[in-house]
């Protein structure tokens, strides 16, 4: 038994206000960072010091109570030590357990996922504290699964919800999970639904992991979910998290024992390298004498494994190829038509539009009959290369087509895609007489086929804003390139406008503004990315003023992917509509958008909407300053 | 673990049209540069210098219609060349010239290749479809005197001649000609009579193309189908089917056997180079380069064996040169 310096007769009381006093100032690093670690040493194996350092919290007056349980979660190192530090403070003081399980938790959440261990242990050491751990867990449960929560909240906060969830499960032990299963259950439920129907496929993922971990929890035995999802170091961090380490676990020299791990992996390889090399040798003087013992003359054969049945050749005329896709049964010849029918069409371009609408129909009902490698690439890449042969015939079918009965979803991007895509083809200036149009170099934007088409092309664009505040007047310094008359002039307008005309008259299978939202998100952004490529042309101060127009109607919608296509579609127009074209023909649009963006940047919870609304009043006023200095 | 096939030694570029016919020239004494001849669907005879790898000399000499044989008679200065113009030229290159000596006029609109035999110093006998359909005439070089004409018996139905081969029994008699038909049939005819001695039916379809050894009494034939046949000569002038091999992929459009007659190699439709050991047809290497159908195959005459080449030609505008199998 040590006595502490000064004896027991100092008041811990008056500790407890210093410490408080100091905490509420905000200087807890500084004091709990000299206290913290003497504090864990004394109480260690002292009962007297850990009863006394309970007493110093304990007393801590109200009002400096959340400072210093704060102060306190965030420097201890472990879960353990926490505890030894608290005691059963969250039990007996209000201010305490309000600040552990609904401050911390729900309405912050800038902590680590290491802060987050450390409650949560704490909450699950001692038999008291575990029903808190238990309310935690359901109260962490009901607003992951609120869907107003999920639309609402900013991803970050729902990243931390999850992240606690997950080490709550961790620490859950058989017969409480027995006791609230099936409240588990209906969360996991609801909770699901909200996070797949998100157009963010972060969100869409955390949803994901949760529900697989918390069904791996409820069902040990029997089918468990399981989702397909990206695996990268989010995701493997996050399942990291349903694992608890136990504290004591740390050994101390884990660098020799990999090193030596790694020696020993390295050498069995090192051994089976030199046993195959052996057989090899020994096998081919066999073979020889093999061979002059067979035959008289000494003629060795060589390797003709490769000598096969040539493939079916594909179809040289593109109305062959129509033919073979339609009706033929032979897949073989099917395949390699599949294969062979973008080239065909580029080299073909008058055969092409011929017969442009009748092939744009197959390709777009084109279903996968066998397995080929990259068939979305190249079902997309030959409705691209139809569209550029024949655009106005073809775009008319296919917007039409957009809004039509009885496609899927899948359907309907890809014929934004496919819009898209043919649109930046059109505009591009072609570099030097032929291009192999698969080598040409996409100057402005690299669009993939697939979902995330969107965040590659706003990181385009923002460096184009970028680039445009800081006033490069005179453009990027890059090479001279061949110009040509804008092919995308003449069409720019049939892509656009059709795409717009329907969006609020909903259809049996379709609804834009209501269930199909993910497809309105995709909508708007391909919106944006066409009016962007309309620069230069005859009709961009009518689209501009159109898109405005519908930016407008939207500007409220509930869906954070839909607003940022909004912005998207607002910096596309600042940026491809002539300055005095804005200022004469699109004044009152833009003015009624600049008091929106005003709103947008103060109050939407979503960062990135934030940040482009900014973007586009910096544009704005770049704009108004340009108009300035020219002498009008 | 058997080796990859080779690469070609080194390919010719710059016919800018289909192959159609090689032909080496390189056992001349040295300083004489190795030739090999070879005839383009644009009408050019092209004379590939082998040490520089480029064309020597281009000729032009069948009026911008194919040339589908080359021939040397004794000796890169003296050309011979069938085109689709329904000639055969003789060419002068001695010296540098490039003029056409002399030439027949075949009358004959089909692709059948001619055949050439040295008889005696100077005397060339010559083999050609002639004019009416199932005919082969025989013509005597320099003279152009006519030697004999084959013409099948009526209600033989061969139809036209699509390749001929001359070639003298060693025991020194008269001279032979093998003709392979329309519908699949090789005949054996004797010129100084006039008439077949023997006739065998090999294929299903067309030959296409066929070679001879004279020393083993066998020979090959190749078709549009998939299979190689391979036949003999017995005692009586008798021809027998010998052998039948089953190819990967339809289509031969030259046969030849190298010199020395221990390896054989075909021209395929499926843009494949096959070699065969001669004694057993046993499969030797499938040789993949081009990227179209190979038209002619042809190997070199070259005194020293581990020189030895076999050219091809092809419709992707490229002969390959390839050395293969030169140790033996």
């Amino acid at each position: 038994v040590s006595f502490t310096p000064g004896g027991l007769d100092c008041s811990i009381s008056f500790v407890s206000h210093v410490l408080g006093k100091v905490c509420v100032h905000g200087r807890q690093k500084e004091i709990l960072s000299v206290l913290v670690p003497r504090l864990t040493d004394l109480t260690k194996s002292d009962c007297i010091w850990q009863r006394i350092c309970w007493r110093l919290v304990e007393c801590v007056p109200d009002r400096w109570m959340e400072a210093v349980v704060l102060g306190f979660v965030q420097t201890a190192p472990r879960a353990d030590v926490l505890s030894r530090l608290l005691g059963n403070l969250v039990v007996k003081n209000k201010k305490a357990q309000f600040v552990v399980t609904q401050k911390m938790l729900l309405l912050q959440y800038g902590h680590t996922a290491a802060v987050l261990q450390n409650l949560l242990g704490y909450l699950a050491l001692d038999s008291l504290r575990r029903a808190l751990l238990i309310k935690v867990l359901k109260e962490l449960l009901e607003t992951w699964g609120s869907s107003s929560a999920v639309k609402h909240s900013p991803p970050e906060q729902q990243q931390y919800i999850s992240k606690a969830i997950l080490i709550c499960l961790s620490h859950l032990k058989e017969p409480e999970i027995e006791s609230c299963r099936q409240e588990l259950l209906t969360s996991v439920m609801e909770g699901v639904k909200c996070h797949l129907d998100s157009n963010l496929p972060q969100i869409r993922r955390l949803g994901m992991i949760v529900a697989e971990s918390i069904s791996s929890k409820i069902n040990t035995d029997g089918p468990v979910l399981k989702f397909q999802y990206e695996e990268d170091d989010e995701a493997r961090e996050l399942k990291s998290l349903l694992v608890q380490t136990p504290p004591f676990c740390v050994v101390p020299s884990p660098p020799d024992d990999d090193r030596n791990e790694k020696a020993d992996a390295a050498l069995p390889g090192v051994l089976e390298g030199n046993k195959k090399s052996h057989p090899a040798a020994a096998v081919k003087p066999e073979e020889e004498s093999d061979a002059e013992l067979d035959s008289d003359d000494d003629l060795i054969p060589y390797d003709m494994s490769e000598d096969k049945e040539l493939k079916t050749k594909a179809p040289v005329y593109i109305r062959d190829c129509i033919e073979v896709l339609t009706s033929s049964e032979d897949v073989d010849k099917w395949e390699a038509t599949v294969m062979a029918l973008e080239s065909l069409v580029r080299k073909n371009p008058a055969a092409a539009r011929e017969v442009s609408v009748e092939l744009a129909k197959i390709v777009l009902h084109l279903e996968e009959k066998t397995c080929i490698e990259g068939f979305v690439e190249l079902r997309q890449r030959a409705q691209v290369a139809i569209l550029t042969a024949d655009p106005i015939p073809v775009a008319k079918y296919l917007t039409s087509q957009f809004y039509s009965l009885n496609y899927s979803l899948r359907q309907r991007v890809d014929i934004l895609d496919v819009l898209v895509l043919a649109a930046q083809e059109l505009s591009c200036p072609k570099s030097h007489g032929k291009t192999k149009h698969s080598d040409v170099q996409k100057p402005y934007i690299q669009l993939l086929p697939g979902s995330d088409s969107s965040k590659d092309w706003r990181r385009i664009v923002d460096e184009r804003i970028k680039s445009k505040t800081r006033r490069f007047a005179t453009g990027r310094s890059q090479v001279e390139r061949a110009s040509g008359p804008n092919e995308f002039n003449s069409v720019a307008g049939h892509f656009f406008f059709p795409l717009i005309q329907h969006f609020d008259r909903p259809l049996t299978t379709f609804d834009l503004l209501g269930e199909d939202h993910f497809v309105l998100g995709r909508l708007v952004h391909a919106l944006a990315i066409l009016m962007y490529l309309a620069v230069n042309t005859v009709a961009v101060t009518a689209m501009g003023k159109v898109l405005l127009e519908f930016v407008w109607a939207l500007r409220f919608h509930t869906d954070s992917y839909v607003r940022q296509g909004l912005l998207s579609c607002i910096s596309s127009v600042l940026l491809s509509v002539p300055a005095e074209r804005l200022l004469e023909d699109v004044i009152e649009e833009l003015l009624e958008t600049q008091s929106w963006l005003g709103d947008v940047v103060e109050k939407d919870p979503d960062g990135d909407c934030r940040r482009l609304a900014l973007q586009n009043l910096l544009l704005m006023e770049n704009l108004k300053k340009k108009l300035k200095t020219v002498p009008s | 673990m058997a080796l990859p096939p080779p690469d070609p030694q080194f390919v010719l570029r710059g016919t800018s049209a289909a192959v159609h016919a090689l032909h080496f020239s390189c056992d001349s004494q040295e300083p004489a540069v190795p030739v090999l001849f070879s005839g383009s669907e644009n009408g050019f005879i092209h004379v590939w210098n082998l040490k520089t790898h480029r064309v020597d000399t281009p000729l032009d000499g069948h009026g911008r219609k194919s040339v589908y044989c080359v021939e040397t008679m004794g000796g890169k200065d003296r050309l011979l060349s069938q085109g689709r113009d329904q000639r055969i030229c003789l060419w002068d290159l001695a010296e540098g010239r490039t003029a056409v000596t002399d030439s027949v006029c075949t009358e004959n609109v089909g692709f059948c290749r001619c055949s050439l035999l040295k008889v005696a110093q100077g005397r060339w006998l010559m083999a050609m479809a002639a004019k009416a359909l199932e005919e082969v005439q025989v013509l005597e070089l320099p003279s152009k005197t006519s030697v004999c004409t084959l013409k099948p018996e009526v209600g033989a139905k061969l139809g036209m001649p699509m390749c001929l081969k001359l070639w003298q029994p060693s025991c020194g008699s008269q001279p032979l000609l093998l003709a392979g038909y329309e519908d699949g049939s090789v005949a054996l005819w004797n010129l100084s009579m006039g008439k077949a001695l023997s006739q065998l039916v090999c294929h299903q379809e067309p030959v296409m193309s066929l070679d001879f050894d004279s020393e083993k009494a066998k020979g090959i034939s190749g078709s549009s189908e998939k299979v190689l046949s391979i036949w003999s000569l017995d005692e009586q002038q008798n021809l027998q089917v010998y052998k039948t091999h089953k190819l990967v992929n339809a289509g031969i459009s030259d046969i030849t056997i190298r010199p020395d007659k221990k390896i054989l190699a075909t021209a395929g439709w499926d843009h494949r180079i096959r070699i065969f050991g001669w004694k057993k047809l046993k499969p030797l290497a499938v040789l993949d380069y081009h990227t179209a159908t190979v038209h002619a195959v042809s190997f070199s005459d070259h005194k020293i064996p581990s020189q030895r080449l076999l050219a091809a030609g092809s419709k992707d505008h490229r002969i390959s040169i390839w050395s293969i199998y030169t140790q033996t």
